[in-house]
């Protein structure tokens, strides 16, 4: 393998046809000005900038849902109830949000309703412009091409044309929540989402931006799609893919086939509001159970798009801080296909309570069936973590952080997915620790592992392995402080939703709010580490940690403006680690383990 | 890398711009951007067909419940039109197929012509859209939900039929619309001569999306103005 020299920092601004100037230069190169880089940024087609204006306007979002969170937690530290003194005077208590925002003296109505407008944006902000683009349009965007040896996705100028309207949805939805936001919770259910605050667009406009962020999904999965099925460089086939390929494409597949419904869903909902049309009105002949079928054909099938990726990232991770071979790679590779296809048929477990018994246990039953993909996975991570000289830096401690958080949270489903605990359980805080651990724990753990893995590379600098472990075991104790608490809570019985509730659930709700805070300072840290890295931190080798995908092997950190010098050829696996010496890498670092009996690649 | 000499360098400046095409550089040649390119566009017309999917779930669960409303309203489109605008629709889906083998045969007086013809189609099909249904139905008071004012209703979920008509034949038509934008882009590309026997890759998507918006219609014809 040819070792890759550091690019030439001479000037080029020709970029015409037939002009090999410039190819050398990082990606990251400014150009002669500030406003003819802003230019270049604002009109790029290349993935790897794509994905690093994605990274930091999705970063930028999970701070505003992160906030709206924090607000969320703090209201709940006590619960908000009216106080009769012994005058007869009534006065509010435990209301945070109102004191902050409404000088305090409000009536309970309207305590209760600033609290549904924060939920419902934290909601909406963190499925719809957090976690659904997360890891697809910024590390997916950066890696695809890396991985798979290309120059760049199918169709680049799609690619950014699917940023633009990620920022026109973020503007709609930015532009409703100034403007007072919506109480409708993000699942716009009717007809409450249709009659509430009539005729005011706020609520259009949060519709609206839902609908517009559909579009940059499709957009961006189609290109995925098409990348790999016609981008892999010469010598590898689909099985010589690394695995956070084969989520990756799962994940694509689910957001061109399921993206298009919710399109039409959120589209006669809009009309629902404006011509009001009767699909989904009582009064009219409507069906509002007709919506949430609708809704839940996409956001069931989206609650994969949201966790595959994450998956993509863990196998990664897992086979380079492990360095072997990951355990069963065709397991591993199908069973993202599996999910992707079971998570088609098994909506109805979102609605048992507003459906047919029968149709409720043919649900059930599906539901059961999409825990054996996920199990798969789980157990091939774990066989590959058997044995093992694990290298526990930070990327991996998230590994780690992952499996014990995604079994709790993927455990607990099952709990939900069975008919008669369901409706013990249904509506209360066990379903919102559930899908935190799910959405939270282990597709943003992930996310956040992985940005740490993929930082040298794409920033060309490393971040401090003190300070990101530091940062982990804050996020890791500071989740499960909030959220392990809601599962007993609500086993006990406190519904969500309320900005109030019974004096004995006081203390799970100071714990999860004290938790909330913890996790906030951890996120802080490595916002710091972050920061401190791209300003000071020591240049970052091609290859760190020693891996063997293309990314690693045959780029610079940072890449080059095209990638590769040679149009690579792939010749071992990618976790091929008893058998290659990684590229790019001191030999002495990474020695080939000495195991006998371990196969060759294929 | 894998680009050849043969596309880029080899042909003289005066041959014609699809002859001198050079197929993006991530892609080894014409070919497989063609590929890429059709794979897709079939994707995305996978894509149409799941938003055109919540339309006809709509049509199937409403028309079970409330059948004679159902049967009432579609009883006051008439046919003929639904008809004629059927015969438009396919007489383009044929001009459409008809420019890609044009361009595959480099016949471009061919190719500009059937673009053009197939423009005039879309066009003749929201005129009589508009001028025969929206316009006499809008002025009868047949309108979706809170706007329906016709007094002669036999069932009063007729309403809902009508913001089904309405929904999906705007919908449909919104994407007629969004197709003569296209063919208008192609026929001054054609101009330019973009388009030959090595590159056709926007006259083939294009194309594609014209079945997909006829084949809707094809759907939506007996729905709407046949069954009883």
């Amino acid at each position: 393998m040819a070792s890759i020299t550091t690019g030439s920092k001479a000037h080029h601004d020709d970029h015409g046809h037939g002009s090999h100037h410039g190819h050398d230069d990082s990606y990251l190169t400014p150009k002669s000005s500030l406003w003819a880089t802003i230019v270049d940024w604002a009109t790029t087609v290349d993935h790897k900038k794509i994905g690093v204006m994605y990274l930091f306007t999705i970063l930028f979002m999970f701070f505003i849902g992160g906030v709206a969170a924090i607000l969320v937690r703090l209201e709940l530290f006590e619960p908000t109830r009216t106080i009769v003194d012994a005058a007869g005077a009534t006065s509010i208590k435990g209301h945070l949000l109102g004191s902050v925002f409404q000088g305090g003296s409000v009536a309970l109505d309207q305590a209760n309703n600033t609290y549904n407008r924060v939920f419902t944006l934290h909601g909406l902000v963190m499925v719809f412009l957090v976690i659904v683009p997360s890891v697809p349009a910024s590390l997916g965007n950066f890696l695809i091409p890396l991985m798979l040896g290309a120059k760049d996705v199918a169709f680049p100028r799609l690619n950014l044309l699917s940023w633009y309207i990620y920022v026109l949805g973020s503007l709609f939805a930015i532009a409703s929540a100034l403007a007072g936001g919506v109480d409708t919770g993000w699942t716009f259910y009717t007809p409450y989402s249709t009659s509430t605050e009539e005729g005011h667009w706020r609520v259009l406009f949060m519709i609206g931006a839902a609908f517009i962020l559909g579009f940059s999904s499709i957009l961006t999965g189609l290109n995925f799609v098409v990348t790999v099925h016609k981008l892999r460089a010469p010598g590898m086939g689909w099985f010589d893919m690394p695995l956070f390929i084969w989520g990756m494409y799962g994940t694509a597949i689910i957001q061109v086939l399921a993206t298009p419904v919710i399109g039409i869903t959120l589209l006669l909902l809009i009309f629902e509001r404006v011509f009001h049309i009767g699909i989904f009105d009582p009064r009219m002949g409507g069906d509002p159970v007709l919506f949430q079928h609708f809704f839940w054909f996409y956001s069931h099938p989206v609650v994969y798009v949201m966790i595959l990726p994450g998956m993509a990232c863990i196998s990664e991770m897992i086979a380079v801080f492990c360095r072997k071979k990951v355990f069963g790679y065709r397991a591993v590779a199908f069973s993202s296909l599996a999910i992707a296809g079971i998570s088609f048929i098994v909506w109805g477990h979102h609605m048992f309570t507003s459906q047919g018994e029968l149709s409720a246990v043919i649900f059930s039953a599906l539901t059961f069936l999409v825990a054996l993909p996920s199990a798969v996975k789980v157990f091939n991570w774990i066989g590959t973590l058997y044995g093992a000289s694990i290298d526990l830096k930070t990327p991996m401690l998230y590994a780690l952080g992952f499996l014990f958080l995604f079994s709790i949270g993927g455990l607990t489903g099952l709990f939900l997915g069975a008919l008669s605990t369901d409706l013990h359980l249904h509506d209360t805080y066990f379903v919102v620790a559930h899908f935190h651990y799910v959405m939270m724990g282990s597709t943003l753990i992930a996310f956040v592992g992985a940005l740490h893995m993929y930082w040298p590379k794409m920033f060309g600098k490393m971040y401090n392995e003190f300070w990101g472990k530091t940062g982990f075991w804050l996020v890791f104790l500071g989740f499960n402080l909030t959220f392990f608490p809601q599962f007993i809570m609500g086993a006990h019985g406190m519904p969500r939703r309320y900005a109030s509730y019974v004096d004995e659930f006081t203390i799970y709700h100071q714990l999860s709010t004290v938790g909330s805070l913890v996790l906030l300072v951890g996120f802080l840290v490595h916002l710091g580490n972050f920061i401190h890295s791209l300003l000071a931190g020591p240049k970052a080798p091609p290859n760190p940690w020693g891996a063997l995908t293309l990314d690693w092997t045959d780029t610079a950190s940072p890449p080059i403006t095209h990638n590769f010098h040679h149009e690579p050829v792939v010749t071992h696996g990618p976790y091929d680690f008893d058998d290659v010496v990684p590229p790019q890498t001191n030999p002495v670092d990474f020695p080939i383990s000495a195991a006998p009996g371990k196969g060759k690649a294929h | 890398m894998a680009t050849l000499p043969a596309d880029k360098d080899l042909l003289a400046a005066s041959a014609p711009p699809h002859e001198r095409y050079r197929a993006a550089e991530h892609f080894r040649d014409r070919d497989h951007e063609f590929d890429a390119v059709k794979l897709g566009v079939w994707l995305f017309l996978a894509t149409e067909v799941l938003l055109f999917s919540g339309l006809f779930v709509f049509y199937g669960i409403m028309r079970m419940l409330y059948p004679e409303a159902f049967i009432h309203g579609s009883s006051l489109l008439d046919w003929r039109i639904g008809l004629l605008n059927t015969i438009v629709l396919l007489y383009s889906s044929y001009t459409v197929a008809d420019s890609v083998r044009c361009a595959q045969t480099n016949d471009q007086a061919g190719l500009r012509r059937n673009i053009l013809i197939t423009f005039f189609c879309g066009l003749a099909f929201l005129i009589i859209k508009f001028g025969f249904e929206y316009g006499p139905k809008y002025a009868d008071g047949k309108l979706p939900g809170a706007f329906y004012s016709y007094p002669n209703a036999v069932s009063e979920y007729e309403p809902l039929w009508w913001g089904l008509y309405w929904g999906a034949t705007g919908i449909h038509a919104s994407h007629v619309i969004i197709g003569m934008g296209l063919f208008i882009w192609l026929y001054i590309r054609s101009l330019k001569g973009h388009f030959g026997p090595k590159h056709y890759n926007a006259v083939e998507g294009v194309g594609l999306y014209w079945h997909i918006v006829d084949i809707v219609w094809i759907f939506l014809f007996p729905l709407l103005y046949l069954i009883h």
